[in-house]
């Protein structure tokens, strides 16, 4: 594709107006040093992503991603954050040394070259399809109800499992609260 | 036997005339006699372009009058003025601080029941669909199936006592 056909076709414009701010909220994620603001810019990524999703025309993917990780991730990390890490706000051991943080630049960069090269080669030429084809939700349920019944329902047992974990690890036995000495 | 079931459903589906119905398809999008706006808000990106404009220009109107109030009205502030203003005692110490871990179910919970829901989406947008193609029973079941194990865990979670407010 030359320059020309680039310019004027307008989904690359609306692609850049998403990707650039996704791409300085991503890296403010790592650098600042107060974790509430990091979480918050996440958010920012998280919903450039649903944004970039919006565009590839996978509309309920995106809203997936709005609902469940900007809805509920986030939820989580912030009351993780709220748990954990008090007086909140600016962090200065967050700040590491400069050869971790060079460690990290080339981890970061090989994890991206090698998800980079594997999508290239996989999709090399395909294109999307065009913006009235785009996937519906109806046809998500279909192939959901018709193909991928018996995952679907091991979804079910596999959240069901996540919420019984989550129960046991985050609440203590009233009677072991006793024995600690907790008071209501 | 999956694989090759699959398809022919899609193409069935395909053919009932509610599965498009919400938005018309490329044949209405192209017809000659409608303008360029009109186009194109009939296409995919139509739905997204109007919220991105009723945005923009909520932007605009909201800036406008918060930047219009601000040359207008004269600006004086003293300590007095930005105390809180018939709140109660005047707060203590940081804002910030430490959350009970009790909380965290509740975040958990939410989560876990976010997940259902983004599942019953495409049950509840296709129902009609799938009564069409005469499996409307089945799917009925298998959502009653799904959400009949995630209410276990509520019914876990209730019996040890995680949702009582103490």
């Amino acid at each position: 594709m030359d320059v020309g056909d680039w310019v004027s076709t307008p989904q690359n414009w609306v692609f850049l107006v998403i990707a650039l701010p996704m791409l300085f909220a991503g890296f403010k994620v790592v650098q600042t040093s107060n974790v509430v603001h990091a979480v918050l810019y996440l958010v920012g990524t998280l919903g450039g992503s649903a944004a970039l999703f919006i565009l590839l025309g996978a509309e309920f993917v995106a809203w997936t991603v709005v609902l469940v990780y900007i809805g509920a991730v986030i939820v989580l990390f912030l009351f993780g954050i709220m748990i954990t890490r008090a007086p909140l706000g600016f962090d200065v051991t967050l700040s590491h040394p400069v050869r971790i943080r060079v460690a990290a630049a080339v981890v970061a960069f090989v994890l991206f070259a090698l998800v980079g090269g594997a999508m290239l080669a996989e999709f090399e030429n395909q294109t999307i399809p065009e913006a009235a084809d785009a996937t519906r939700t109806v046809e998500i349920g279909l192939s959901i109800f018709d193909r991928f019944v018996i995952p679907f329902e091991v979804v079910s047992v596999v959240l069901l499992a996540a919420l019984i974990g989550g129960i046991v690890l985050a609440r203590r036995d009233p009677a072991e609260e006793e024995e600690a000495g907790v008071v209501r | 036997m999956c694989q090759s079931r699959a398809v022919p459903l899609l193409a069935l589906a395909a053919q009932t005339p509610n599965l498009y119905s919400p938005r018309p398809g490329p044949q209405a999008a192209s017809a000659s006699h409608k303008g360029f706006f009109e186009t194109v808000l009939d296409q995919y990106f139509g739905d997204y372009i109007t919220v991105a404009a009723f945005l923009g220009m909520g932007a605009l109107l909201v800036a406008g009058a918060v930047l219009a109030s601000a040359a207008l009205r004269p600006n004086n502030p003293t300590a007095v003025k930005s105390q809180s203003y018939e709140c109660g005692i005047d707060p203590v110490g940081g804002g910030w601080s430490q959350t009970q871990i009790r909380y965290y179910i509740f975040a958990l919970l939410f989560l876990i029941f976010d997940v259902e829901a983004v599942f019953i989406f495409p049950w509840a947008v296709g129902l009609e669909t799938f009564s069409d193609l005469g499996m409307g029973v089945f799917v009925l079941v298998e959502m009653v199936i799904f959400i009949g194990i995630l209410v276990l865990g509520l019914v876990y979670a209730v019996r040890k006592g995680v949702l009582r407010w103490e």
